[in-house]
């Protein structure tokens, strides 16, 4: 690793992305707006109001959440196994001066940045569905980012160890889908029973939906100090082991 | 086989017991080999790649074995072995994508993979795969990778327009990979390989599944490469590029090295001066190689043909020949040398 190398391949994917550019925001922000809008204004019209925010209004910095972890996991999976495989990328990368850790750092960098670019549009869009969020929430980007940074560094773990595509359906199905549901976007956490809550609580989604909110709202009921030290330590140790398997994967 | 003598008697000790058998008939053969008369004083520089020793294991499996070589400044070693005989991983070794079990490897004499990074920024590498992004155009390929390299941005854009002219891909600068025809792509990936001014260029196959029109351009661009006294190491399963390009050429087999030397001298050491292959009936050719054995030959009957080898001029012979069916009379190239001394079995790993 040579200081900010792996800028230059985050300007590599950022330079083929200017090309998809239309595509790629659509896949990654059409499911949390349509989730708000039959969610949140389907179904929470009618519904009592949470934690005194109207369901709408609940489940909204949730899905901002989501939408950075849906768009930084996918990057890191389908986008990145197919750099490793399909179009060697990685390869041609590694004859150039540039190491497995610039490379690491340069993918999961980029698809936090594409997370957190997901997150600030989903916020942009929030004020259409009647929600405005507090000034506060800028103190929420880097912890959108720092999510992002996580959910590549999951993504990435899964590609050093797929085979195939379809490796990745066990990822979405077992681990995206139900961190969706379970993450306390939809619901609030603290008023399950405590083993329940206690178990939700350690998901990696929980910590960040509750900030979100926080922020949003501006309304610091709950302490935020040990949520974002115990993201930043499962951050480090999930780019930690993608690189480690990474390492495995590419240098024989 | 300067270098690989020496450097092979120094690992004699540590790897004896298992490779004591291949050293020894290695050895030999090198000794019968005259050293080739046009070396220059190179001897007294550091080699640009120099390599002892090297072996990898995959699980069980010994891909390179103990193998020692040498690239002086300015020449260009033709890597040749049947696939799977250990080329491409040494190549990767060297690159620093493969990890070594033994051995010890000096570039520019620097320590790899140690100083890889160092290394590699002056090494060019065609890959065997293409690996250009292919949503890119050709011009941003090139951008991207002058980054790598972090090569300033007017710098880039000036080599990146000699480059383009020199591979004759400026009329395509923004077109898009997917469009590119095979020889454009190869094309591209040498001009990629070029970006940083390499002192060293790594061919792995650098005109595979090309037609000749293709080849040839890359051929001549390679040999004005090497007039300007690029370092190159080129792996190719075209016998004819590498004795087009190479100065001294090295057979790997096995993961062994089988020789190594100049090719013109190895194939009149090992193969001989000439060859006749003729073609004919089991009584004719039975009858043909009683009258060869009166000349200094090697014979091999491969169907219903035969392989004279002959290492002294046979023409008094061609007579004989008359009367079987058909015949051509060739010089002995690197092909026969390849063959001979890594047979004619087929090599499916």
């Amino acid at each position: 690793m040579n200081g900010f190398s792996f800028w230059t391949i985050w300007l590599r994917n950022g330079r083929v992305w200017k090309k998809n550019i239309l595509a790629t925001l659509i896949g990654n922000l059409g499911q949390p707006l349509l989730f708000l809008l039959a969610m949140g204004y389907g179904l929470g019209r009618d519904m009592a109001e949470v934690e005194g925010l109207t369901y709408l209004q609940f489940i909204a910095p949730g899905l901002v959440a989501s939408a950075v972890m849906y768009s930084a996991a996918l990057e890191t999976t389908y986008g990145s196994y197919t750099r490793l495989t399909v179009q060697k990328t990685y390869e041609a990368i590694l004859m150039t001066p540039l190491g497995v850790v610039d490379l690491v750092l340069g993918e999961i960098v980029w698809g936090a940045s594409k997370g957190l670019l997901a997150g600030i549009i989903m916020l942009l869009a929030l004020p259409l569905f009647g929600v405005v969020p507090s000034p506060w929430v800028i103190a929420l980007l880097p912890m959108l980012f720092l999510s992002g940074m996580f959910f590549s560094a999951f993504g990435l773990i899964m590609t050093a160890l797929a085979r195939n595509y379809d490796f990745f359906n066990y990822f979405t199905s077992l681990v995206i889908t139900p961190l969706f549901l379970f993450s306390g976007i939809f619901f609030p956490v603290q008023t399950m029973a405590p083993p329940v809550r206690g178990f939700l609580e350690m998901l990696p989604l929980t910590p960040i939906v509750s900030l979100a909110r926080i922020f949003s709202y501006g309304r610091f009921g709950e302490p935020i100090l040990l949520k974002i030290l115990g993201s930043l330590l499962a951050t480090g140790c999930a780019v930690w082991l993608a690189g480690y398997l990474l390492r495995r994967r590419l240098i024989q | 086989m300067r270098i690989f003598l020496g450097r092979a008697e120094a690992v004699w000790p540590r790897e004896w017991w298992r490779e004591g058998l291949a050293i020894g008939y290695s050895g030999v053969m090198s000794q019968t080999i005259p050293q080739p008369e046009s070396v220059p004083d190179l001897s007294k520089q550091p080699a640009v790649v120099s390599v002892t020793g090297l072996t990898k294991r995959f699980g069980e499996r010994l891909v390179v074995d103990n193998i020692s070589f040498a690239i002086q400044r300015g020449q260009c070693v033709g890597f040749l072995g049947p696939n799977g005989a250990g080329k491409t991983t040494c190549i990767n070794m060297l690159l620093g994508l493969v990890e070594k079990n033994a051995g010890e490897i000096r570039i520019f004499d620097l320590e790899a993979p140690r100083f890889h990074r160092e290394i590699k920024a002056r090494i060019g590498v065609v890959p065997q795969a293409d690996s250009l992004d292919p949503d890119l155009s050709v011009e941003e390929n090139l951008r991207t990778y002058a980054g790598y390299f972090r090569i300033p941005r007017r710098l880039a854009r000036e080599r990146i327009k000699e480059l383009l002219h020199f591979f004759a891909l400026h009329n395509r600068r923004d077109e898009i990979i997917e469009h590119l025809s095979g020889g454009q792509r190869r094309r591209l990936l040498l001009a990629r390989a070029l970006i940083n001014e390499p002192q060293l260029l790594i061919l792995d196959e650098p005109t595979i599944g090309l037609d000749p029109q293709a080849r040839h351009l890359i051929w001549e661009r390679l040999a004005i490469l090497q007039a300007q006294g690029t370092t190159m190491l080129l792996t190719s399963h075209y016998l004819e590029e590498v004795s087009r390009l190479s100065q001294q050429v090295l057979i790997l087999d096995h993961g062994q090295v089988v020789v190594q030397g100049a090719p013109r001298q190895l194939i009149m050491d090992f193969v001989g001066l000439e060859v006749f292959e003729v073609e004919g009936t089991a009584v004719e050719l039975d009858g043909l190689e009683a009258s060869f054995r009166q000349c200094n030959a090697r014979l091999e009957r491969v169907g219903d043909r035969l392989y004279v080898y002959a290492r002294e001029d046979c023409s008094r012979l061609i007579k004989v020949m008359g009367e079987a069916g058909s015949w051509v009379r060739r010089p002995a190239n690197l092909e026969d040398l390849f063959i001979q001394l890594t047979g004619r079995s087929l090599r499916e790993t």
